[in-house]
C-alpha cells in the first residue's frame, strides 16, 4: 500500500525520484478518503511549485481538496489522461494516476518527507 | 414556502418554547443605545378596499406601455406575453419556490431550470448554460471575467456599438481584477470598426466583446470578429439583449462565438419597469468549470430514474470560498420559468414569426422617418427593431413634444455617446400597429 522507494509529504503526496525528477500523485490513503474521483486541476508545464504549495485541486463526489507539491521546482509533464478518467486516481494512485513531473530545484528537500514507514506511523497517529 | 405572518398567539407559543418572556427579551443582547424604544414612524394600517385605491392612484402616475405609444427599446424591450406565461407561473409550486439545494423535493423547479438551459443553448448555439444570472450587464461583466479565468490574460476589447450600460458595469467588475480595457468606434454603417479591432487585439487580450444585434439595432458581422479574436488567442463574447432577434439570425455560436451572454427580458417576461429581469450566459463544454451561477444537472437516482440536481457545486463560494468563480449564488428561477414557457409556446417557427414582425414593421417606421423633414437614418448598415434617427431639433425637445401625443419617442442618444447628441434611438416591436407608427410620423411632422 505504501512502496518503499517513495517518499511522503504530510498532506498525503508521494514523490518518486527519477534522476532529477521527481513524480507526484497521491497517496492511498488520500484516494480511498476522497473516493471516487471526478475531476482533477493539474497546472500547465512550465509552472513552478515551492514544497507544501498548492498547486491543483482534485474533485471527488464528496469533497474537494487542494494537492500540494511535496518538492520545489518546475513543471515538466503533466498527466493528460486523468482529464477523460479520474478514476485512475484511484485505480492505480502510484502507476498511471500519477499527477505531474517536477524538475526538482533543490533534492534536499527530500529530507524533509517521510519513507514509508514514517508515513505509515504518521497515519496510525492521526487515527487512519 | 408559506409567507403569512404570525399571530399573537403563535408569538407566545414560539417564545415559550424558546424560553423567553417577551420579543424584548429575546433581543437583550442588542445594547440598550441601540435598540428603538418608540413605535415605527409610518401610518396607520389601510383596510383593503383604502390600500387598492391608494396603490391604483401611485401607479396611475407611471407612463406605462399600455396607455403610451412608446417606441423604447435600448436593452429593455416591448413584447408580447401570452396569458399562458402568467397563467402557470403563478401557480404555487412555482412561485415561492425556494432554491433546489434538496433535489429529493425539488424535481419540478430543477427540471424548468434544466429546460431553460437546454433552450438557451439552442437559441444561442452554445453547448452549456447556466441557470440564469440578473440581467444582461453583469451576465456580460461576468462572462468577461470568466474570459480572463480561461486565458489568464488582462485586456478586453470592447466596441462602443455595446450597450453603455453594460459597458459601465464590466468596469465595475473588472476593476477589482485590474482588467484594461480597450473601446473600438463604430463605423457609418452603425457597427463595429473591424479593422480597429484587428489593431487591439494583442497577446494580452482575453476576449473581444461585440453585442448582437448591437446598441443601435445593427447586426455585427460575428465570423470575421470570431476569426480575428482566434488569431490571438482571445475569446468572442457576444452579448444579446434582445433575444426576439436570435429567432431570425444566425446563432452566435454558429458563428464562432466563446461565450454567449445577455439578457432575456424579451422573451415574454414583460417590461417591469427595468427589471427584474433574466441574465443568461452559454459557453462552450470545455470552458464548463469556469462558469459562474448555479447549474442544473440531468443524472439518474439510485433506481436508474432520470433526475435533476444542482452540480458542479465546487464552481460556487459555498463550496470553495477563494476559488468560487463569482459570488452569485442564486439565479432569476421564476423569471426564466417565464421565458421558458414563452419559448415553448412559441416554438422556433412561432418565434421567427415574431422576430420578422419585429424587423418588418421597423423598416416601415424607418422608412417613413427617412422621409420626416429634419429627420434622417444615421447609419448606413441593416438594423433588427432598432435604429438611430438624426434629427435637426433637440432630441429633447422632440421628446417632451411627442410625449404631448402620449409618444414616447426613444432614448436621447446624447445621454450616452456624445457624438451622437442629435440622435435618438428608436425601437419597433411586434406591439406596435401601423396606426401607432404613422401616429408617431404625425406628431413628428408637427414638431415645431
Amino acid at each position: 500500500m505504501y512502496p518503499a522507494e517513495l517518499r511522503y509529504s504530510k498532506e498525503h503526496e508521494w514523490v518518486k525520484v527519477e534522476g532529477t525528477r521527481g513524480r507526484i500523485g497521491l497517496t492511498h490513503h488520500a484516494q480511498s478518503a476522497l473516493g471516487d474521483v471526478v475531476f482533477v486541476e493539474v497546472p500547465k508545464v512550465g509552472r513552478a511549485v515551492k514544497q507544501m504549495e498548492a498547486f491543483g485541486v482534485v474533485e471527488s463526489v464528496k469533497a474537494v481538496s487542494d494537492v500540494y507539491s511535496p518538492v520545489s521546482g518546475a513543471v515538466v509533464e503533466v498527466n493528460v489522461g486523468l482529464e477523460t478518467a479520474p478514476e485512475l486516481v484511484n485505480k492505480d494512485c502510484y502507476g498511471a494516476g500519477w499527477l505531474v513531473v517536477v524538475e526538482m530545484a533543490s533534492p534536499k528537500e527530500l529530507d524533509a518527507l517521510m519513507d514509508a514507514t514514517a508515513y505509515q506511523a504518521f497515519l496510525a497517529s492521526e487515527g487512519h | 414556502m408559506r409567507y403569512i405572518p404570525n399571530t399573537k398567539q403563535d408569538c407566545q407559543a414560539m417564545l415559550q418554547t424558546i424560553g423567553a418572556g417577551s420579543v424584548d427579551e429575546l433581543f437583550a443582547d442588542v445594547p440598550g443605545p441601540l435598540r428603538l424604544r418608540r413605535a415605527l414612524k409610518i401610518p396607520p394600517a389601510l383596510a383593503e378596499a383604502e390600500l387598492v385605491k391608494r396603490l391604483r392612484a401611485l401607479a396611475a402616475r407611471n407612463a406605462d406601455a399600455d396607455r403610451y405609444n412608446s417606441f423604447l427599446g435600448a436593452g429593455c424591450y416591448d413584447h408580447f406575453s401570452p396569458a399562458i406565461i402568467g397563467h402557470l407561473v403563478s401557480r404555487g409550486e412555482f412561485l415561492t419556490a425556494y432554491t433546489p439545494y434538496q433535489p429529493e423535493i425539488s424535481q419540478g423547479t430543477l427540471q424548468a431550470g434544466f429546460e431553460y438551459q437546454t433552450l438557451v443553448c439552442q437559441l444561442t448555439g452554445m453547448e452549456v448554460s447556466n441557470a440564469s444570472m440578473y440581467e444582461g450587464a453583469s451576465a456580460t461583466a461576468e462572462a468577461i471575467l470568466m474570459a480572463h479565468r480561461i486565458t489568464g490574460r488582462t485586456e478586453v476589447v470592447v466596441g462602443r456599438a455595446v450597450h453603455p450600460e453594460y459597458r459601465q458595469v464590466a468596469r465595475t467588475y473588472a476593476a477589482q481584477v485590474g482588467l484594461v480595457f480597450r473601446e473600438i468606434p463604430f463605423t457609418e454603417a452603425g457597427v463595429t470598426d473591424r479593422d480597429a479591432v484587428t489593431r487591439a487585439l494583442g497577446s494580452q487580450t482575453a476576449c473581444l466583446v461585440v453585442q448582437y444585434p448591437n446598441f443601435f439595432g445593427g447586426v455585427e458581422e460575428l465570423v470575421p470578429l470570431a476569426e480575428a479574436a482566434h488569431a490571438v488567442g482571445a475569446l468572442l463574447v457576444v452579448c444579446v439583449a434582445e433575444p426576439i432577434a436570435l429567432g431570425l439570425l444566425k446563432s452566435p455560436g454558429e458563428c464562432g462565438a466563446d461565450l454567449v451572454t445577455g439578457e432575456g427580458q424579451g422573451l415574454g417576461t414583460g417590461m417591469n419597469y427595468g427589471g427584474p429581469a433574466l441574465g443568461f450566459l452559454a459557453t462552450r463544454e470545455q470552458h464548463v468549470r469556469h462558469l459562474p451561477g448555479r447549474l442544473v444537472g440531468q443524472t439518474v437516482d439510485r433506481d436508474g430514474r432520470p433526475g435533476y440536481v444542482l452540480t458542479l457545486a465546487t464552481r460556487e463560494q459555498h463550496i470553495r470560498r477563494e476559488k468560487a468563480t463569482s459570488n452569485i449564488c442564486t439565479a432569476e428561477s421564476l423569471i426564466a420559468l417565464m421565458a421558458t414557457i414563452y419559448l415553448v409556446s412559441m416554438g422556433p417557427q412561432g418565434l421567427r414569426a415574431v422576430a420578422l414582425q419585429n424587423l418588418r414593421k421597423a423598416a416601415y417606421a424607418k422608412g417613413r422617418l427617412g422621409k420626416v423633414p429634419g429627420c434622417g437614418i444615421r447609419f448606413g448598415g441593416p438594423t433588427f427593431n432598432e435604429f438611430v434617427v438624426r434629427v435637426a431639433k433637440k432630441p429633447a425637445a422632440i421628446l417632451k413634444h411627442l410625449l404631448k401625443h402620449d409618444i414616447i419617442g426613444g432614448v436621447d442618444l446624447g445621454r450616452f455617446y456624445p457624438d451622437l447628441a442629435d440622435c435618438l434611438l428608436l425601437c419597433v416591436t411586434e406591439q406596435k400597429t401601423r396606426e401607432e407608427i404613422d401616429a408617431l410620423i404625425q406628431a413628428l411632422g408637427g414638431v415645431r
